[in-house]
């Protein structure tokens, strides 16, 4: 029973319609098309066989994991954005398909996230956090994983990524905000306490991917993209042999 | 800490069982536990309003960004909200559907992205297994 004026739900937890003017949303529209379009691209040399169940999974999962909301402040909750964790396991192009998929869905099937925001709601979480995530995840690993790794430092890569890329997504929203917000709110305002909550928000999000990612990778190591394309020359316990 | 010899020690169609098994539970049970609070993005857009009751419905009084959200196009979707036709308790049931959709809508994408590889790499114009 939708009334004429907007009503607060329990559980939206993307970006409404309206929040963002018209011409913004219809800019982060065409970016997030084109992102999504170079991803396929991209995708198609990492997608097989061996790789499309994996990948499919790693979505269904994060549609679920979304669904946690955890408590980080009185009266505030976060909930994990997925898109380091995506990256860690099916790499960077698909892992954007994944997140992309879940919005989708999301939007239209359980009115979740606007529907003319999917492009800037997009742009945050599927693209940014993911990429951020993963460039993060590529420079952790380097530095502390690739010597003498073990699932545990692993864990440590999967937790920096994470808090990195749900803080890059934060701040994908304070730029939309910037460019096309509707409300009379500071920019600083908003800016500081999105920074704020999803500083706290990417803690938990970091502890879900380090546990998620040791999971998979004491299991089936050769599952994670991020061991298997970073080859080491050294032996390495958790890798495989290319 | 690191498993040195045996570093398959589960087969793949059992990862991934679990795996999904893992994402059914998390969408269908421990869904029920999840915090009811606005997210961080929902509270930075309703800071300055208080929610009040006008006549059975919620509305915000005060001045913030969500009171310029519109209502969403799909609202009227049977499972609007994470339920199953607004019944109560059917979070679950909802979210089981939603991981389901979503594994159904993911496959069938990345599978077509992947057979039209195979269809480039190959010569015969029988792509997709």
């Amino acid at each position: 029973m939708s009334t004429l004026t907007p009503t607060t739900t329990t559980v939206a937890m993307h970006m409404s319609d309206g929040i963002i003017n018209a011409p913004v949303s219809a800019l982060f529209g065409v970016i997030a098309l084109a992102g999504l379009a170079f991803c396929v691209w991209r995708a198609r040399t990492d997608l097989d066989e061996k790789t499309v169940p994996m990948a499919g999974l790693v979505a269904a999962f994060i549609f679920a994991v979304q669904m946690i909301n955890f408590p980080i402040l009185p009266g505030v909750s976060g909930h994990l954005l997925g898109g380091a964790l995506a990256a860690i396991l099916v790499g960077p192009y698909t892992g954007a398909l994944c997140i992309a998929i879940v919005l989708v869905v999301q939007a239209l099937l359980f009115a979740d996230g606007g529907v003319t925001a999917l492009g800037a709601n997009i742009t945050n979480m599927a693209l940014i956090s993911t990429f951020v995530g993963y460039l993060v995840a590529v420079a952790a690993y380097r530095l502390i994983g690739r010597r003498s790794a073990s699932v545990g430092r692993l864990g440590v890569v999967a937790f920096l990524a994470a808090l990195c890329g749900t803080v890059a997504a934060a701040t994908g929203f304070v730029v939309e905000y910037a460019l096309g917000g509707a409300a009379a709110e500071s920019l600083g305002t908003v800016a500081a306490y999105m920074w704020g909550t999803h500083a706290l928000i990417g803690i938990g999000e970091g502890l879900i991917t380090a546990v998620t990612v040791m999971a998979v990778a004491r299991a089936r190591p050769d599952l994670v993209y991020l061991l298997r394309t970073q080859a080491r020359t050294s032996h390495d316990p958790i890798g495989v042999p290319a | 800490m690191t498993t040195t010899s045996h570093p398959r020690r589960v087969s793949r169609r059992t990862f991934l069982a679990a795996f999904a098994v893992a994402a059914l539970l998390i969408a269908g049970i421990v869904s029920y536990a999840a915090s009811s609070s606005p997210d961080g993005l929902d509270s930075a857009t309703l800071r300055g309003c208080e929610t009040v009751e006008v006549n059975g419905a919620e509305e915000l009084s005060g001045n913030c960004i969500a009171q310029h959200a519109t209502d969403h196009a799909m609202a009227s979707s049977p499972l609007a909200d994470y339920s199953v036709r607004g019944i109560g308790y059917t979070n679950g049931i909802a979210g089981v559907i939603g991981v389901l959709v979503t594994l159904a809508v993911a496959v069938g994408l990345f599978w077509l992205i992947a057979s039209r590889r195979s269809a480039r790499s190959t010569s015969s114009a029988d792509g997709g297994r």
